[in-house]
Formats: C-alpha cells, structure tokens, sequence
C-alpha cells in the first residue's frame, strides 16, 4: 500500500503529538512554538515532493492532483502564520498552550485531506477532523463569551454535518457508490428515475456545506463565533476553515453534479446575492472590529460564491486565486487586530483612534489589508475580484456580476470607518503601540503576501488555472 | 520615459516615508519628486511629433497572457492625453509649493500627494483599459486621506461621500470593461483596438451607459455632482486644486477615450441626453453660485458649470467642439486651479471665507487681490485668456450641431460674470467690513510664486491656444472621423 499521497497530513498528526508530548517536558514555551512552526516544514517538504503526481490512492480515497496540491500548500502557510500570530495569546490560556497548538494543527491536517478527497466517507472525516479541533480552539479562552462561540460552533456544526450525512446517504442510496466521480456518472440516469430525492440532496448538502463556508442564511454561527473566538482562532476559522469549505464544495459540486440535469450554479448564484448583500448591509453598523470582519467574511463567500456560480474553469480559477488572495489579506488584517488589541485591550472601533500616530506600520498595515479585502490595487484583492468578477461577465451572468461590483463599492464604506478611526482621529493616549516579534513576522509576511499577489497574480494565475482545470478533466 | 514620469512620484514617497520628519528635507523630496517628471513632461512636449496621430513614447511590455484574459502595461501619449498629462505634472508641482505651509502631520501629507500625481499620470499614460482601471483606482484612498485628515468643515462626511461616488461610479465602470472586453472578443484590453472595432449597435447602446457612469460621476455630471460641493469645499487648498485642476478631468478624457471612441453608436444615440444634462451642469452650477455665501464653495460649484461646457462639447462632437472640450480642460485646470489656491491664501489670512464677513480685502492684500481678479476674469471667458477661446470653440462647435443648448451655454457666459464679478467686488473691494481685516498680511514669495506660474500659463494659451489646440488635433481627426462627424 502506497502511504506517500497521505504522508503530508501524517507528518502533520505526527507534529501535532509531538507538541503535545513535548509540552509535558518543555518549560520554555516558546521552543514549543517554534516546534510547531518549524515542523511545518516536514508536511511541505513531503508535499512538495507530490508535485506533478496525479492519480487515485489507497482504494479511491485520496486523491493527487493540481487542485490537492495547492490547497495543501495553502493550509500550510496559513497554519504557519495562524501559529505565529498565535504567539501573544496563548499567554491568557497558558496551561493549554500545547494542545492549541496541536489543535491548529490537526485541524489544518483536516483541511489538506478535505481538499484531496473526492469519496464521501473521506470527506466525512476529514470535515470532522477540520472541525472539532476548531470548536474547542473557539472555547479555550474560557469566558463567558468564549463558551457561548464555542458551544454555538459545535452544536452548529453538528447540525450542517447532520445535514450533509443525509444528503450524503441520499446521494449514495441513488447511485449505490461513495465516490464522487461515480456519482457524478450514475446521476444523470438516477435523476430521471427519482428527481425529488436529487433535489433533496442538493438542497441538504448545501445546507451542510454552506455551514463552513458562512454562506446566508447558514450564516448565523459566524459573528458570534467570530466575536467571542481568541483573534487568532477566528483569524484561523475566516480564512483557512472557510479556504477548506470552499475547497470541498468546489470539487464536490463540479465532480458529482457535472453531468447532472439540474442547475446547482443558480443555487449558489442566489446564494452568493444573499451573502454578499446582508454581510455587507449588516456591516454597515457594526462597531466591533472582529463582528466587522465577520460580516466582511460573508460578505466574501457571497463574492467567492460567483466563482461557483460561473460553473466553468475560469470561474473555478477565479475562485481558487480569490481564495488565496483573501487567506493573505484576511490574515492580515486579523494578525494586526490581534497586535493591536493584544496593547490597547480592545477591540472597539473607536480606540483605534490614532492608532496612525501610535503605530505608523501597525495601522498602515491593516489599511493595506482592508484596502484589499475592498479590492482597491496595489493589493492581491484588486485582481481576485476583477478576475471573479470576469469569469462571471464571460459567463453572461451580468446581473450576478453588476450586483457583485455594487456591493464591492458600497462595502467601502464600512472598511474605510476603521481606516478613519487609525487616521483620522486623535488618539486618546500618545503612547506607542509595540508588536512582539513573531506577531511581526506574521503581519510581515501576511502583508508581502498581499502585494506580491497583486504583482505575480499572473503566474499566480496560471497556477490556479492549472488546478482548476484538474477539476474539470476526467 | 512616461513609466520614469509615472514612477518617479513613488520613488519620492518611499524616500518620504523613511527619511528623518525635517521639515526642510521633507519639501525638498517632495519639490525635487514633483519637478522631474515635470521637466520630463516638458522634454516630450519638445519632442512629439506633430505627425503622428497615434501614441508616441509608447511601452508596450506583455503583462498578462492566460487563457482569458490578455493584459499589457501600455503607456503612451497622444494628441488628447498629453496636453492633460503635462496638467497634470504642473499641478502636482505646483501643488507642493501650495502646501508649503502645511504643518499637521506633513510627512504623510506629501507622501499621499506624491502617490496621488503618479496614480493621475498613469490615468493620461495608459493605453490598457485594464492598467487604465488600475491607475483609476488607486487614487481614491489617497485622496479620501487628504481630504478626510487634513481637511476643513465637514471634512469626514465629504471624504466619506468621495469615496463612495467614486467606488460606485467606477463598480459599474468595470463591470462595462469587462462586458466590453468579453463581447468585443479581441482578447486585448487596447483602447486604441477597441476603438476600431464596430460593436453591435445594441450593444453599444447598453456598454455605453455602465462605461459612461464612471465618468460621469467623476465629471460631474448632473445628478451624480453632489461629492463635488463637499470635496472641494473641504478638501485643504491644495487638494482642492488637484481635484477641480485634474481629478475632474480624469472624467472628461475617460468619456473621450474610454467610452465615446469605443461606442460611437452609443454616442449618437445618447447625444441628446449628454446635451441635456450638460446644459443642466452649465446652467445648474452657475445659479448656485449666485447664491453662496462661501468663497469656497463658490469656486466649487463654478466648476461644475464649466465642465457642462466639456460635456457638451463631447456631446456634440464635431472637431471644433471636441478641440474645445480638450481645451477647456486643460484651462479649467489651470484657472480653477489658481482660484482654489487664492481662496485658499484669503483663508489663512483672514480666517474666514464667508463673503459677507469679507471687504476690501485688495487694499490690504493687492497681490492676492489683483491675481485674483485675473482669475476671475479668466473663469469668465475675457478673451485674451484661456477660458476664452475654449469655451469659444464649444459654442462655435456645438451651435451647428444643437443650437439651443449652445445659446444657451452663451447666456450662462452672461451669469458666470456675474457671480464672479459680485464675488470679487464684495471681497476685495468697498469697505474693510472686520477690524480684524485691517491688519492682514500680503503673499509671501513662496505664496504667489505658483500663482505667477498659473496665470503666466492662463494667459500663454490664451493669447497662443494653437500651441495646445496644435497638440490635441494631432489625434482629435481620428476620433472625430469615427464619430462620422
């Protein structure tokens, strides 16, 4: 049996006992981290060596290609940088440090599989593995907050995967297999036999699936969650969860659903209308950073949902780049939130008043972020949306593209509040604001990642074109 | 060259953000930063070739090529965009001695200013619709930092309301881009290409309409004109001249460019519309004016009745009338330009730019006023100055075409000297209304040196237009040609 399509996420289990064992013996703590974070390098290396494989493994479980590779690729940088940002907080749940971060790190083990599986018992696991590491991470802070964000994503959780089983068994009662490639060939012939029973499952494993990715109106977990979450949880839950959701859904939809006579692009081109519309109008009033930047993220899979929508490699590609845009500008944004609470205590719009005065590169570097997630260039965001917006335009879906670029320009006006507040205001206090040195490192590379997206989108672009017609080929 | 002249305000802003806050060094940077793509614009101003209708200088370096989407930074200059280009690279020179005086947090000021001209000239330079986008863009967060930190009034609620009419304008924009690009089917963003293909007449009565808005709201164009008012009554002074000098043009080229030559069919068909509304824009802005009670404002809402003059121009289309247009922009630029910076000299020493509270100010300030006097009577069309002949060529343009909207662009003539003539007279003349009056101050060197440039250029390109109009008809035939005119 050939272990090495798997080794990737093997090392990662592996990583994560590791820190977890290590944890007994080791006083210093920030050895632990640095553990974690260097170790990172293991699964890369491993899945670097993957480069170029393509084929089914281990009984049509797990599978190689393009699409698998980058997003394991991805998950990577973004546990890495999760990890990093990671590096103030853990001081308020101190005991745990080492099971949070064998936490993130299983969970990222999750995701990496999620994108490399197109066989629904593995998908099932891997979702599991993704996410319950994520619903204790969410209620590790043990506040009254905390407990409710946590408790409010597990039971949450549990409902959409209820969901998604069923849709799962309905899927697998009409076609009598487990793999997606054949469900996608049985479907069409299953379909003209039961086509209530198909719909049923459409709908049932949008619902499960839309859970992950915040789409409206299986939103209602996100601001919660997202509010009463430690930062870097909920910096690790908008960008690499939703990344992962994304990831699942797109090659679910377009392998099992390809050929089959029923049109699950408007599904998501209604839904991405809904998400993109109510994230942005609820936005509008928020006064908390965090709840911000959750609406901001639903307002985000309304827009990665054209992608979907579109239905052909180009919106596919356009999705993939979207994604990868908004992990760096997201995490971006929520590692500098996580710098700046972690000094002033707060994370109220209003005290980063002056945050400008007090810390220059700080609040320039979550403007940049911000401007990004508007799509305003030089940022990665600019292309991902116009690259989006144009898979949608080449499709003849106008309506969904005009809305789309609508609510970008109107969502303006909520991120530009939180510039207004860094440098429009006085600050209340002249103090300068300091950033420890990995929190540094991570916003760094958070903030390079942004900009040099924007610069090399093009060859970023052939990337993902690459694996986006992975999807499509068969 | 013209990436030189693009990249070079960049530099400077990336010298500016490291260099130790001296306030010697940081005007410096920013003079020196502005000053060389100046002298550089002058350098391609001696060096185009009168002969050729197409873009010179060109840079045509393949950016993109995927599957889609072809994508090329391409930058060059022709008839139309280098006379805007060169306004442009005068301004943001200019605009740095206007600032002179800034001492609020001016290391960040000057940065955004740098940023602000490169992003402009990158607008004039680019000859990709997409890099054209691109350039669009990124001037709007600049510009809502200027006016929202170092504004006056109400200055959050104008740079909010900035931000947004531009994003919506230019959303919409960009959607038309991307229609335009997908059913032209040429696999290029090149302006110059799109504007040789004949497009399906129905589609051209639509893309002509999501590509216009942009434009139009950066123009403005009645109703979309409201940002206006508040931007440049609360912008900083030199912002202010940047917005009414060059900003708003960016709306009148993009609609020459980007739209009319694109979509002809589109044009005739919504010409009466354009018509229409240029003579509201004209009409509209000047009885406003008659009726502000703030110096400021009222500069502010004068420019939205000359740019009624730019679009129906456009509107009309023939060669006069576009050659017009053009010229009207350059010299709204330089004359609004000078009026902000003045309005923005009465302000700081008087304190005050109430029209009311004001009086006899020439007798205490002669330079200020007198200059002042020479922009006003170049906002209203003296001939001999350059407002003059551009407004000239639009009637003279426009009458054959729509003879009414033209009369009554005429009449409007009329209304401008009024409300500036009453404005001046109660400002700078009668008595001295305030004892506070009594004691201020004349314009320093540095104060009245940008304006010397401002009026110098007002009245060049009005006794000799055909230096400029030479320029602008070198490309102008073409479009005009397209446009079966």
């Amino acid at each position: 049996m050939d272990l090495t399509p798997i080794l990737p996420e093997i090392s990662l289990v592996g990583l994560a006992l590791l820190v977890i064992i290590l944890d007994f013996f080791i006083r210093r703590k920030e050895t632990l981290l640095f553990v974690a974070v260097a170790g990172l390098a293991v699964p890369a290396l491993l899945t670097a060596t993957l480069i170029g494989r393509t084929g089914s493994y281990l009984f049509d479980t797990v599978i190689l290609d393009p699409y698998a590779i980058f997003f394991k690729f991805v998950f990577l940088v973004a546990a890495a940088l999760v990890l990093l940002a990671s590096a103030d907080y853990v001081d308020r749940f101190r005991l745990y440090d080492g099971e949070y971060y064998a936490l993130i790190l299983l969970s990222a083990a999750g995701m990496m599989l999620m994108a490399s599986t197109r066989e629904l018992i593995s998908i099932y696991i891997a979702l599991e593995l993704a996410t319950i590491p994520l619903a204790v991470l969410a209620g590790l802070q043990k506040d009254a907050r905390a407990g409710e964000a946590a408790l409010k994503y597990l039971l949450l959780a549990g409902l959409s995967s209820a969901f998604l089983l069923y849709g799962m068994a309905i899927l697998f009662g009409l076609t009598g297999t487990t793999d997606l490639v054949g469900i996608g060939r049985g479907l069409p012939e299953a379909a003209g036999v039961n086509r209530g029973a198909l719909a049923m499952a459409l709908v049932l494993l949008v619902a499960g699936l839309g859970f992950k990715i915040s789409a409206v109106p299986f939103q209602f977990w996100t601001p919660d969650v997202y509010e009463g979450a430690p930062t870097p949880v909920t910096a690790y839950l908008s960008v690499a969860s939703k990344m992962a959701g994304f990831a699942l859904v797109l090659r679910f939809f377009t392998t099992a659903f390809a050929t089959a006579a029923i049109d699950w692009p408007l599904i998501f081109a209604v839904l991405s209308v809904l998400s993109m519309t109510l994230g942005n109008i609820v936005a509008f009033v928020q006064t908390n950073i965090k709840r911000l930047l959750a609406y901001s993220s639903i307002a985000a899979a309304g827009y990665i949902m054209i992608g979907l929508a579109s239905g052909t490699d180009l919106g596919a590609s356009g999705l993939i780049f979207f994604l990868l845009s908004y992990a760096f500008t997201n995490l971006g944004a929520f590692i500098a939130v996580i710098a700046i609470s972690e000094q002033i205590g707060s994370d109220d719009i209003a005290d980063y008043a002056g945050l400008a005065r007090r810390a220059p590169l700080l609040a320039f570097a979550l403007t940049f972020c911000l401007v990004s997630l508007l799509g305003i260039p030089p940022t990665a965001g600019f292309v991902a949306k116009f690259y989006l917006f144009a898979g949608a335009v080449q499709q003849g879906l106008l309506w969904l593209a005009v809305i789309g670029v609508i609510n970008s320009a109107i969502s303006a006006y909520y991120y530009i509040k939180v510039v207004r507040a860094m440098y429009l205001l006085e600050p209340k206090t002249p103090a300068p604001v300091k950033v420890s040195a990995p929190v540094a490192l991570a916003l760094l590379a958070s903030v390079a990642g942004v900009l040099l997206v924007f610069v090399f989108a093009w060859p970023i672009i052939g990337v993902t074109e690459a694996a986006s017609r992975s999807l499509f080929l068969r | 060259m013209l990436t030189a002249i693009i990249l070079l305000p960049v530099v400077g802003a990336l010298i500016l953000a490291v260099i130790p806050p001296d306030r010697r060094l940081i005007r410096a940077v920013a003079v020196v930063f502005t000053l060389l793509p100046l002298l550089l614009g002058i350098y391609l101003l001696a060096s185009f070739n009168p002969g050729q209708a197409g873009p010179q200088f060109v840079e045509r370096v393949p950016w993109v090529r995927i599957l889609n989407f072809n994508v090329d930074y391409y930058v060059g200059v022709d008839g139309l965009s280098l006379p805007l280009l060169l306004l442009n690279l005068l301004l943001g020179f200019l605009a740095v001695l206007v600032s002179w005086n800034i001492s609020h947090r001016d290391r960040e000021y000057f940065i955004l200013l740098l940023i602000l001209s490169a992003s402009v000239s990158g607008v004039f330079a680019a000859l990709d619709y997409f890099l054209f986008f691109l350039f669009w863009e990124v001037e709007v967060i600049p510009m809502y930092l200027l006016i929202g930190i170092w504004g006056t009034g109400r200055q959050e609620y104008s740079a909010v309301k900035y931000l947004v009419y531009t994003l919506v304008g230019s959303a919409v924009m960009l959607f038309g881009i991307l229609w335009l690009y997908f059913t032209a089917g040429l696999g290029t963003f090149d302006m110059l290409e799109l504007g040789r293909v004949n497009l399906a007449r129905e589609f051209q009565a639509l893309v002509f309409l999501a590509l216009i808005f942009g434009f139009a709201v950066k123009l403005p164009v009645f109703p979309f004109h409201t940002w206006l008012p508040d931007a440049h009554t609360d912008a900083p002074t030199a912002v202010s001249v940047l917005l009414a000098g060059i900003l708003l043009k960016m709306g009148g080229y993009g609609m020459i460019r980007g739209v009319v030559n694109i979509a002809p069919d589109g044009a005739h068909m919504y010409a009466p519309l354009l018509v229409a509304l240029a003579v509201v824009n004209v009409l509209y802005g000047a009885l406003v004016c008659l009726n502000q009670v703030d110096l400021k404002r009222l500069v502010a809402f004068s420019s939205i009745s000359h740019m009624g003059y730019v679009l129906m121009g456009i509107a009309a289309g023939t060669q006069i009338a576009l050659t017009g247009a053009v010229l009207q922009m350059v010299s709204h630029g330089l004359i609004t330009g000078m009026l902000f910076a003045l309005v923005g000299l009465v302000y700081e020493k008087a304190h005050t730019r109430q029209i009311p509270e004001l009086g006899g100010l020439a007798a205490r300030m002669p330079v200020i006023g007198w200059l002042f006097v020479f922009a006003g009577l170049a906002a209203l069309g003296l001939p001999g100055l350059s407002g003059f002949i551009a407004e000239f060529l639009i009637f003279l343009g426009t009458f054959p075409v729509w003879p009414v909207p033209a009369v009554l662009g005429v009449i409007t003539v009329v209304i401008t000297a009024g409300y500036i003539l009453w404005a001046v007279e109660r400002v700078f003349f009668g008595p001295v209304k305030r004892v506070a009056l009594e004691s201020v101050g004349d314009a320093a060197v540095i104060e009245w040196l940008p304006l010397a440039i401002f009026a110098g250029m007002i009245a060049l390109i009005g006794v000799y237009p055909r230096w400029v109009t030479d320029i602008i008809n070198v490309t102008l035939p073409q479009l005009v040609a397209r446009l079966g005119g």
